[in-house]
């Protein structure tokens, strides 16, 4: 048996990475749940986000100044991805084919332009790093959960309590009864893809503040994060954290119990349990 | 054809001995693997329409049940393969078992289940069998072939064969064509007789068994297995690219879409080329997709088509029906005191019925009384809460749906619901393969065609249901209903939005179903029709009958006025 702060700081570092699993599933869940696009180059988006986010590390330039380059610029894709979807009016399973097919594509453009190596950014905020009691807490794993947060309770927020909210919710359950009560669904759905595509670049920012970068890792993160996804309810802007964070923390202890090969058999686990016992769910 | 065919298969056969330079084995055995990995995933996915994402899982299984017996105990290996076939194949039909059961777990929800069951088993071999550094899987092959990558190419030849001729077999026969109709409408399939979890249980189970199977031999082909390069997604994603690129709805299709894509991968293989390969490969799934969504092959084959209309198939069989004239007016189907909620509407509560053999039964009653709810779980659509349904003296509440088509009963559906993918005569000649008497494809086909000739659309036999207007669409579903030859067939709302002509027509169609023997149900709104041909009513108001007897006894009934018409305050 682990010493406990073996198993605390296991629980801590779950959190931060369920953080980042609810971060990549939130514009995830978005599209799938309301826009009704299962987009598995969200993730590919994200790594190149997080390329971006490195490069231009590389150069000095503060990650959260990229910050201000790359969101204007994944939100203009996440809406040109929507544009190219609707416009061919590609069904729901058809587009995780489609987006599979645009992964391939991101994912030979970020090897070729910065090879199948590990990549590792280097950044004056990974030094920063606190000591709570027996704990250990680094500030990139802070900026994430923050940032994974404050995205979550905005998008539940905006959602929940403006007329913005109140329309993109009547859409979401019936497009065209919404539409004929004046509500402009097609510009909706342009701000959601939108927002989906800058959620991505935040997470990629993420991504290349706390994790090592390689193309191949691109796929690492789909099964978990679809995991988080489909147990937070599709649609759901706080579900995927919560899910996220129920995952990170089970894989950690996983981790910290048995052996770390064994983590990925949590999630699909409980994923696999949700889909046979509460289908209706879904 | 057979002479040819027999040529080709001597040919490859020969091939081992020519004495080629062993890239040409290597890269034959490559497309080989390639056609029984894509045309094994589409015998479930292609032809129910199961999407799967975990062909790479069931192919993994096999690699290393192969490389654990061969590689590490030392077992003869040509005796491991239809072990590695059977543990792939065990392993889907358990998934299956589970899976088929929830009825959500379709579309894309089953696609990301099994890719999820691929890091699943990833996790499970690696920890396992694997241990970690991965297995060497040296083993001495027959020396039957100048070569062992010969003979590997052999094996693979073998395997392509087995698996195009169980490709076709299934595109030929019953199994294959209660198939396609899942892939359409699941739900319909299964009302119409199709035993839809069974089917796909047995589908996936082949498929399974076929990417096992080359597994198996690939795990020596490779001779050092790995879990990073057996278990990848990008095998299951090249998998349903080949597939979709030939054309998931033929059977030959995914073998050439394999050939296509194998041979433009090779063109780009190594270094710097493998990058735009693979980008290429993306590419061209997402146009495929957008722009020819039935493949290289169905579009060839859409070509064709339209030339060819079976004129010689047009005669309509002369089967007499067998009219079971015993005992006129005995009770058919007897339903009591059925309760259906949904969700706290209570649809149907404690509803009593009788149907007896040879009458047309008239079912009215106001919009939301129950009428198609009575009907959806009469045809086991839906379960009922209570109550029992009796028909020829059994109990039918509670058993599946495929059952109750079986045994007699077949329903239309009040917006016509037909199977999108498959031709008008495709469509009518499904039930008769799944009804009361089994038949065979062409007898079924034969069938198919009286019906069509006696609903007026034998013209629109080799028509998709889509370029039909909706008059025909009504007259198609009746048909489909008929062909299965039920003893009781349930209309519903056949007559609403049609012409005043068209009706007439609609109104000799359903006497002249009973005279063929059947006992009719009809739900309708249209009075004029309703007091024309039914030898009785029945009312339902707020999910109970409230009134039977003659039309026009009932129609005159206080409480039938009152529900239709409200109380009268003079």
């Amino acid at each position: 048996m682990p010493s406990a702060a073996l198993l605390g700081q296991s629980v801590l570092s779950g959190i931060f990475i369920g953080a980042l699993y609810g971060l990549l599933g939130l514009g995830l869940s978005l599209s799938w749940g309301m826009l009704r696009q299962v987009n598995l180059a969200h993730f590919a988006l994200a790594f190149l986000g997080g390329y971006l986010t490195y490069q231009l590390g590389v150069a000095k330039v503060d990650p959260f100044v990229t910050l201000a380059l790359t969101v204007p610029a994944f939100f203009a894709l996440g809406m040109a991805l929507h544009w190219f979807l609707s416009r061919f009016a590609v069904t729901l399973l058809n587009t995780l084919l489609v987006t599979f097919g645009l992964t391939s594509i991101i994912e030979a453009l970020i090897q070729w332009y910065w090879t199948a190596d590990f990549h590792r950014m280097e950044s004056a905020y990974a030094a920063l790093r606190w000591k709570l009691g027996p704990l250990f807490v680094s500030l990139t794993d802070l900026i994430t959960l923050g940032f994974a947060a404050a995205l979550s309770l905005g998008m539940w927020g905006l959602l929940r309590f403006t007329d913005l909210g109140k329309a993109i919710r009547a859409t979401t359950e019936d497009a065209p009864i919404a539409a004929a009560f004046g509500v402009n669904e097609k510009l909706l759905a342009y701000l959601l893809s939108g927002l989906a595509g800058a959620f991505a670049a935040i997470a990629g920012v993420c991504l290349a503040l706390n994790h090592t970068l390689a193309p191949v890792q691109i796929y690492a993160w789909m099964g978990v994060v679809f995991a988080a996804v489909m147990m937070g309810g599709l649609g759901s802007p706080l579900g995927p954290l919560v899910a996220g964070v129920v995952i990170g923390v089970s894989e950690a202890l996983t981790m910290a119990l048995t052996a770390p090969t064994w983590a990925p058999l949590v999630s699909f686990s409980l994923l696999i349990g949700l889909l046979l016992l509460r289908p209706a769910r879904f | 054809m057979k002479g040819a065919l027999a040529l080709c298969a001597a040919l490859f056969c020969a091939l081992p001995f020519a004495g080629l330079p062993a890239f040409y084995e290597s890269f034959l055995y490559l497309l080989l693997h390639a056609i029984v990995l894509a045309t094994s995933w589409n015998l479930l996915s292609g032809y129910s329409g199961y999407f799967s994402f975990g062909h790479g899982a069931f192919f993994g299984i096999g690699v290393y049940t192969t490389a654990a017996l061969a590689g590490r105990l030392g077992w003869p290996f040509l005796w491991t393969l239809p072990l590695a076939a059977l543990a792939a194949a065990a392993l889907g039909a358990g998934l299956g078992a589970v899976v088929f059961r929830v009825r959500a777990l379709r579309g894309e929800l089953f696609a990301l289940l099994t890719l999820a069951i691929t890091f699943v088993l990833a996790t499970v071999a690696l920890n396992t069998v694997d241990g970690g550094p991965g297995i060497q899987v040296m083993v001495d092959v027959p020396k039957i072939t100048p070569t062992a990558s010969g003979f590997l190419y052999l094996l693979m030849l073998g395997a392509a064969a087995l698996t195009l001729w169980t490709a076709y077999a299934m595109a030929h026969s019953r199994f294959g064509t209660g198939l396609f109709a899942i892939r359409d409408d699941e739900d319909v399939a299964e009302v119409m007789g199709v035993p839809t979890y069974r089917f796909k249980l047995a589908a996936f189970a082949i498929s399974c068994a076929l990417a096992g199977l080359a597994g198996g031999i690939h795990a020596i082909f490779v001779s050092y297995v790995t879990v990073a390069e057996t278990f990848s997604i990008a095998l299951a994603v090249n998998v349903v690219l080949m597939s979709a690129l030939g054309g998931t709805r033929h059977w030959l299709g995914p073998a050439v879409g394999a050939v296509a894509i194998t041979v433009l991968l090779y063109a780009f293989t190594g270094g710097e080329a493998a990058v735009i390969g693979r980008a290429l490969s993306g590419l061209i799934l997402i146009i495929v997709i957008v722009a020819m969504p039935e493949g290289i092959l169905g579009q060839i084959l859409k070509r064709f088509r339209r030339r060819e209309l079976p004129r010689s198939a047009r005669k309509g069989s002369e089967v007499s029906v067998q009219i079971t004239t015993r005992a006129l007016g005995e009770p058919l189907l007897v339903v009591q005191g059925l309760t259906k909620a949904f969700k706290g509407v209570q649809a149907l509560a404690g509803a009593n019925l009788e149907v007896r053999r040879g009458e047309i039964l008239g079912l009215v009653g106001p919009n939301g009384s129950g009428k198609s709810t009575l009907i959806n779980l009469v045809s086991g659509h839906y379960r009922a809460d209570g109550g029992s349904i009796r028909f020829e003296g059994r109990e039918l509440a509670g058993i599946p749906a495929h059952r109750i088509a079986r045994a007699g009963i077949a329903r239309t559906y009040q917006i016509p619901r037909p199977f999108p993918q498959l031709t008008v005569l495709q469509n009518v000649a499904l039930p008769p393969m799944f009804g009361q008497v089994v038949m065979d494809r062409a007898a079924a086909a034969r069938e198919a065609w009286r019906w069509l000739e006696f609903t007026n659309l034998g013209d629109k036999a080799n028509s998709y249901p889509g370029e039909l207007n909706l008059h025909q669409r009504k007259f198609l579903e009746l048909a489909r209903a008929l062909a299965a030859r039920p003893k009781l067939i349930f209309l519903d709302e056949v007559l609403s939005g049609l012409t005043p002509l068209e009706m007439d027509g609609a109104l000799r169609l359903i006497r002249a179903i009973r005279e063929q023997g059947a006992s009719v149900v009809f739900v309708e709104h249209v009075m004029r029709a309703v007091m024309e041909l039914a030898d009785r009513v029945v009312v339902l108001t707020y999910g109970r009958a409230i009134a039977a007897g003659m039309p026009l006894d009932v129609m005159r009934h206080p409480e039938v006025v009152s529900a239709y018409l409200g109380a009268a305050h003079v």
